[in-house]
């Protein structure tokens, strides 16, 4: 390949569909990008987004009639070999790494497999490697191995495994999905190092504000349809939204005064050493408090500590007036405090289980029969019913949770402490990986469950989230909560200037 | 719903396959030999399958928990010899059936009590299970055999032979133990909240304590149930041999995870059922009987369960690919 203008596009898609089955998964789309610049591809999970991408490096062939044009060159047809020859790198969000071995290993190991068995010599791809590094302008240790990095480094390896195989366009799904606020930060740098760098990137991500923050240009799909190209200058969030969704979200403070409801949780000095320090805090009837600071403020732990997971080392808990001391997270099931955590793939949901156990697990004892059996008829009635009030979209209860998506799974998660008639639920983080307009769906049924009388604890790294979404927001910054703020009196960038200082 | 999604739902997906596997093994050696499907044969089999079928529930819930456990046939000779010191005790030959509760419950107790100290140590030691079995099982056949300084132990009342070799109504009593077995393994696993929560483990035991489930008891459960079990074995083969001895039934351990393998237990845990194990357990029988019918070496029919295992396996992927083109197709 020889050096193109530097005016062609990266790349240039006309009048693309495919077709799974008769299930028309993208109807002739036309998407550009060009050399050098950050190019958001945003919309609803399923609106063809990843289908886009993978058409792109090859993965699927598009139907007939459509055009490819990369870096200026019409490309008949392409595969994923092909792809990576010219240029086009895939980031998935799995990343597709080898945790066990090094951060060198990883980087290089395009260069180090092949057909033929060779020796390799360490000195020297790891120059080549350093180099990359410097080039994204990160320190790591080359021999670190990748399984003990945390995840936003392993991002960053991925990334740094690309550009060793000259990638000039990169296509990143959902990096920032479970990264921190301060990863996702130092991500975006990254992102913009590479563009800087001549590197077209096309950036996917569910979280808005990312979305308008990093990209010049923004092409929204919605179900496999092209609604526009878009600049991202003087776009809100909330147009955003709209476009992506097709109908109005409500992006306005909710807020109420709930000072009068009697507390049904209140903390006072709620020490555990390493954590967090001295928190004293009321949760009322029908409250929504939101807990919000920077990620390691010690929010998570929080949560842990007042359902015994990890119990405080000093403090009182009083729960409804009366004190308590839980030992274990059945405990505090059982006085109606239930958690929804942050990490719904590894700690919320058991994924490849059925919708239908995932929904009842945390109830089996109201679903026995008269032999102390587990009662399938009483399962199946348990399950339909939460199901329906809290409007799953499923195929079969037998079907793995796993194939639902994110927004589905959160409610799966809502629905099985629900069933436990809770008075007091602490949400994690609830829209981490959920999509624009399943989140508006699931602040709906909290906003339902706190009129109903629960008191909620909504943990956010989102200042918007916890500003729209709750009555009153603490700030907690390295364990200990240092501000309280009310959503009718403060402003967004007012709270975010506090935290982020 | 077909009749076949509704036996699937009811017995799991595995059965249909394994039936017809059966039904094909049955009719290879009954045109290869006349005496395969005779009422000798069928009760010889009958008698030889239900110890391998008890040691095979034995490792079952530990391997759907996500585990292992290699001890199940030290565990089985252990307890076999905790009866045989009671019978000695009472005199052996001569001694009553009162004797043998005795030690049927000493058994038993020897079983669980193994069972429950390597649950105990998986559960909050956080140790492999594999390692914790295989701990277990070394210390057992060290304590065993410094106990009977390897030897036989032998001599014990008539009665017990109603046990081993008697039938009721035809039916070998050995196997109307495992069937019971069976049956209580597969209501416990698919009915009760232990078998519920082993499920659950299996896939993801931090889940599972996230969700309230009482993972450490459970983990201890399924230990000491899974050597309650191989102390019945362990009673059974004393009853069949007439003997104990440390080291009886060693070569079972490896073909009761090849049976709850072909019975498509997830080898990674969390998903898997009894029936279709049973009827693995009655094809690797009938693989082994017929050949040693027809004159086959007994070598031999080791090597072949070995093939039958790749087959399957090659089966079970011809048919994952041949539903995933199907379901993309419509």
């Amino acid at each position: 390949m020889k050096a193109e203008p530097d005016t062609a596009p990266a790349l240039r898609l006309r009048n693309v569909s495919k077709t799974f089955g008769g299930v028309k998964a993208l109807q002739s789309v036309d998407f550009e990008v060009r050399s050098g610049e950050v190019h958001c591809l945003a919309g609803e999970n399923g609106c063809g987004k990843s289908t886009l991408i993978k058409l792109v490096t090859g993965v699927y062939t598009a139907d007939p009639g459509a055009e490819l044009q990369l870096f200026g060159q019409t490309v008949d047809s392409i595969s994923p070999t092909k792809a990576r020859a010219l240029g086009i790198a895939v980031i998935w969000q799995d990343l597709a790494l080898f945790p066990h071995m090094t951060v060198a290993e990883n980087i290089a190991f395009d260069e180090m497999v092949g057909l033929v068995p060779r020796l390799t010599f360490g000195h020297r791809y790891k120059t080549r490697v350093q180099a990359v590094l410097d080039r994204l302008n990160v320190p790591l240790n080359l021999e670190t191995r990748l399984g003990d990095l945390p995840i936003a480094q392993r991002q960053i390896v991925a990334i740094a495994r690309a550009l060793m195989g000259d990638a000039r366009l990169v296509f990143m799904d959902e990096p920032t999905a479970s990264l921190t606020q301060s990863e996702t930060d130092s991500l975006l740098a990254v992102v913009r190092t590479l563009s800087s760098q001549g590197i077209a990137v096309v950036f996917v991500s569910h979280r808005l504000a990312e979305v308008i923050d990093i990209s010049e240009r923004v092409t929204v799909l919605r179900d496999g349809k092209l609604v526009g190209v878009y600049p991202t200058e003087g776009m809100t969030q909330s147009r955003l939204g709209e476009l992506m969704t097709g109908a109005l979200l409500e992006n306005t403070v909710s807020a109420q005064d709930r000072s009068k409801a009697e507390p049904v949780l209140e903390t006072v000095g709620l020490s555990r050493h390493g954590e967090f320090y001295d928190v004293s805090l009321t949760i009322r009837r029908g409250e929504v408090l939101g807990l919000t600071g920077l990620i390691g403020a010690g929010r998570t732990e929080l949560a842990l500590a007042l359902i015994g997971m990890k119990p405080p080392d000093t403090g009182e808990t009083r729960l409804e007036g009366a004190s308590v001391r839980f030992a274990s997270i059945r405990d505090s099931i059982a006085r109606g405090v239930a958690y929804v955590s942050e990490d719904r793939l590894s700690l919320g949901l058991i994924q490849p289980q059925s919708i239908a156990d995932n929904t009842s697990i945390s109830v089996l004892d109201r679903i026995l029969n008269g032999f102390g059996l587990l009662s399938p008829r009483r399962q199946t009635e348990l399950v339909c019913h939460w199901i329906d009030e809290l409007a799953v979209k499923i195929g079969q209860p037998k079907d793995a949770v796993s194939t639902l998506s994110g927004g589905n799974q959160q409610r799966v998660v809502l629905a099985k402490w629900l069933a436990t008639e809770p008075r007091l639920l602490i949400l994690d983080s609830p829209t981490v990986g959920v999509d624009v307009g399943a989140r508006a769906g699931i602040f709906r049924i909290v906003r339902h469950l706190a009129e109903e009388g629960l008191a909620i604890l909504l943990i956010s790294d989102e200042v918007t989230e916890a500003m729209f979404n709750a009555d009153r927001v603490l700030h907690m910054a390295d364990g200990r909560i240092v501000g309280e703020y009310d959503p009718r009196t403060t402003s967004v960038p007012e709270l975010e200037a506090r935290i982020y200082a | 719903m077909s009749l076949r999604d509704k036996l699937n739902a009811a017995f799991g997906a595995e059965t249909l396959p394994l039936l017809v596997f059966l039904g094909l093994v049955f009719l290879a050696f009954s045109f290869a030999t006349p005496l395969f499907l005779t009422g000798a044969n069928l009760r010889s089999m009958a008698f030889q399958m239900p110890v391998l079928g008890l040691l095979t529930l034995a490792m079952l819930v530990p391997i759907l928990s996500g585990g292992l456990n290699l001890a199940i046939i030290f565990q089985a000779n252990i307890s076999g010899l905790a009866l045989a010191w009671v019978l000695i005790q009472f005199g052996g030959a001569e001694a009553g059936p009162g004797a043998f509760v005795l030690g049927a419950a000493l058994a038993l107790l020897a079983g669980a009590a193994s069972g429950a100290v390597m649950g105990v140590v998986v559960a909050y030691v956080g140790a492999h299970p594999i390692l914790v079995s295989l701990a277990m099982m070394i210390f057992l056949r060290g304590l065993g055999e410094f106990l009977t300084r390897g030897g036989d132990i032998s001599g014990f009342p008539e009665y017990m032979n109603v046990l081993g070799h008697g039938s009721v109504m035809g039916v070998p009593v050995p196997m109307i133990v495992f069937l019971v077995a069976a049956l209580m393994w597969h209501i416990m696993l698919r009915r009760s909240r232990h078998g519920f929560s082993v499920y659950m483990i299996g896939s993801n035991i931090q889940a599972s304590e996230y969700s309230g489930l009482h993972t450490r008891r459970t983990l201890v459960l399924i230990y000491a149930i899974s050597g309650m079990i191989c102390a019945v074995a362990g009673i059974l083969m004393a009853a069949r041999f007439n003997s104990v001895r440390v080291g009886h039934g060693e070569a079972l351990l490896l073909v009761t995870v090849l049976a709850c393998f072909l019975g498509g237990i997830d080898p990674f845990g969390g998903f898997g059922r009894v029936l279709p194990v049973v009827l693995a357990l009655i094809i690797l029988q009938a693989l082994s009987s017929g050949l040693n019918l027809i004159g086959a070496n007994q070598h031999l029919s080791t090597a072949v369960w070995g093939l039958f295992l790749i087959g399957v396996m090659a089966l079970r992927w011809v048919g994952e690919r041949w539903r995933n083109k199907r379901r993309r197709g419509t």
